[in-house]
């Protein structure tokens, strides 16, 4: 890994302001980034940790019912604040992974990052939540924007994230056993004015909305509103754990027992 | 270069470090405290696993600067002052928890949290807290049985294969 200058403030703003210098970029948990270091694909000047900040930090429920998540807020924190208020959302923290990574890795770090096989991308699209930064407010709808691409501009830090709570929600995740991400995962969120589906792992544009089944759910909560529908497998992930015609096959299978288990 | 100050099995310890120096690095080559063991150095293994303020991280993951002001347990504060081994290093002589050893220190760390948390783990509980440590030797069964063990449960009640 190539040296780089270190920094560790104590404010929202303090970051952004270490942030402005060429080649500086935020750390978070580090649990993907610092791997990305070792393999020289990613050589910052500065890294600017994000892990001081106690303005990041913490889960809250809000007055009207939605769950704040703090940017710099680890899996493992999430897994046990947010278990009573968003079961579905707690359950899918505390199965990121393994127990080292969830005490190091963040929501942010995980947003920001965008993996196509990551989990937390598919809770954010399928709630609807809203990305915080350090500037402005992104609807999940504008703010997954491909693989590893998303709406943040350079600089940018994802200080909060905001979920609404659905009625009932369930994440299904077919683990893939090596790498401990999705091989591809769906949640799905049921909420008083319709369903949302969101599929990670399976397509080459990162974690997307299955329209379809969420119509048919919309009208019919149920596995059965399921039956004839299918994802092409055109455009999915073929690679050696599985090709595009199985991730597509899984998803709506992964579909119908997230409906089972939250119905 | 960046001077960094934090407390290791209860004792204070300072070092100069580079901003890349690992916690992995400064244990091991500043403190001399090698029994953290590097098996991947990319965040697979959990060879190399401590507890940075009561929480099992993986060392190699996480840069020396982080652990600022912070409690740092490793393998070698397990034992007593005596060279005594506590109850879950016992677990795993007794249980043949180990092969080569090399996996052990982090196996160890990452036992010492889960049972921390929850006391009396199913067997399934156990096998699910070491996703993130590999172990080439043992086939994780007798790990398995040690846990068991050391959290005062009947070892022999798991299917012996
Ligand atoms: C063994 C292993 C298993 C894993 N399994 C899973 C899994 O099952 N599911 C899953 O979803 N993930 C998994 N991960 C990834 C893990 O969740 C990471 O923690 C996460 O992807 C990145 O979060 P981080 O806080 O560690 O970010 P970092 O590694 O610190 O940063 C990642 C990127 O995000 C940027 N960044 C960090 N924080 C912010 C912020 N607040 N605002 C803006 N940009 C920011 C960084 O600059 C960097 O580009 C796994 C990782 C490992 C090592
Ligand atoms: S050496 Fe750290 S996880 Fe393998
Ligand atoms: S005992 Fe050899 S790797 Fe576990």
């Amino acid at each position: 890994m190539y040296e780089f200058e270190f920094e560790r403030p104590g404010s929202i703003s303090d970051a952004v302001a270490a942030l402005k210098t060429d080649e500086a970029q935020a750390l978070g948990g580090g649990q993907t980034l610092i791997p990305t270091m070792k393999q020289r694909l990613a050589n910052p000047a500065k890294l600017v940790s994000l892990t001081g900040i106690g303005e990041m930090q913490g889960v809250c429920v809000e007055d009207d019912g939605a769950l704040t998540i703090g940017g710099a807020t680890p899996h493992a924190v999430v897994a046990e604040k947010a278990a009573a208020s968003y079961p579905a959302l707690a359950a899918l923290a505390g199965n990121i992974g393994d127990p080292a990574v969830r005490n190091r890795g963040t929501i942010g770090g995980s947003l920001a990052n965008n993996d196509p096989s990551a989990c937390y991308p598919a809770a954010a699209l399928a709630s609807g939540a809203v990305i915080v930064t350090n500037a402005r407010e992104i609807p999940a709808d504008d703010y997954f924007q491909g693989m590893f691409a998303t709406a943040l501009e350079e600089g940018e830090i994802i200080t909060s994230v905001r979920f609404p709570v659905p009625r009932a929600a369930n994440y299904q995740k077919f683990d893939q056993a090596a790498s401990r991400f999705a091989l591809v995962g769906v949640f799905v969120a049921r909420f008083d004015d319709g369903v949302r589906v969101a599929v990670t792992g399976a397509s080459e544009d990162g974690v997307f909305r299955w329209s379809e089944a969420e119509a048919a759910l919309g009208s019919d909560f149920s596995a059965a509103a399921l039956d004839g529908l299918a994802l092409p497998a055109d455009g999915m992930i073929g690679d050696l754990h599985g090709t595009p015609e199985y991730r597509a096959h899984l998803a709506a299978v992964l579909t119908r027992r997230a409906v089972q288990a939250a119905a | 270069m960046p001077q960094v100050a934090m407390t290791v099995n209860g004792k204070p310890a300072r070092g100069e470090v580079e901003g890349r120096t690992l916690l992995s690095s400064f244990l091991r080559d500043n403190l001399g405290l090698t029994g953290t063991h590097v098996g991947c150095d990319t965040s697979q293994c959990g060879a190399c696993v401590v507890h940075v303020d009561g929480k099992d991280v993986k060392a190699c993951t996480m840069f020396a600067l982080e652990a600022e002001g912070a409690q740092v347990d490793t393998i070698e504060g397990q034992a007593g002052a005596d060279g005594s081994l506590n109850v879950i290093q016992q677990a795993f002589q007794d249980h043949h928890g180990l092969q080569c050893g090399f996996c052990t220190p982090g196996m160890v760390m990452t036992a010492a949290a889960l049972l921390k948390e929850t006391p009396k783990p199913s067997e399934a509980e156990i096998r699910d807290y070491l996703e993130g440590n590999i172990c080439r030797c043992t086939g994780y069964h007798n790990i398995v049985k040690a846990i068991l063990a050391a959290s005062g449960q009947d070892a022999g009640a798991i299917a012996a294969e």
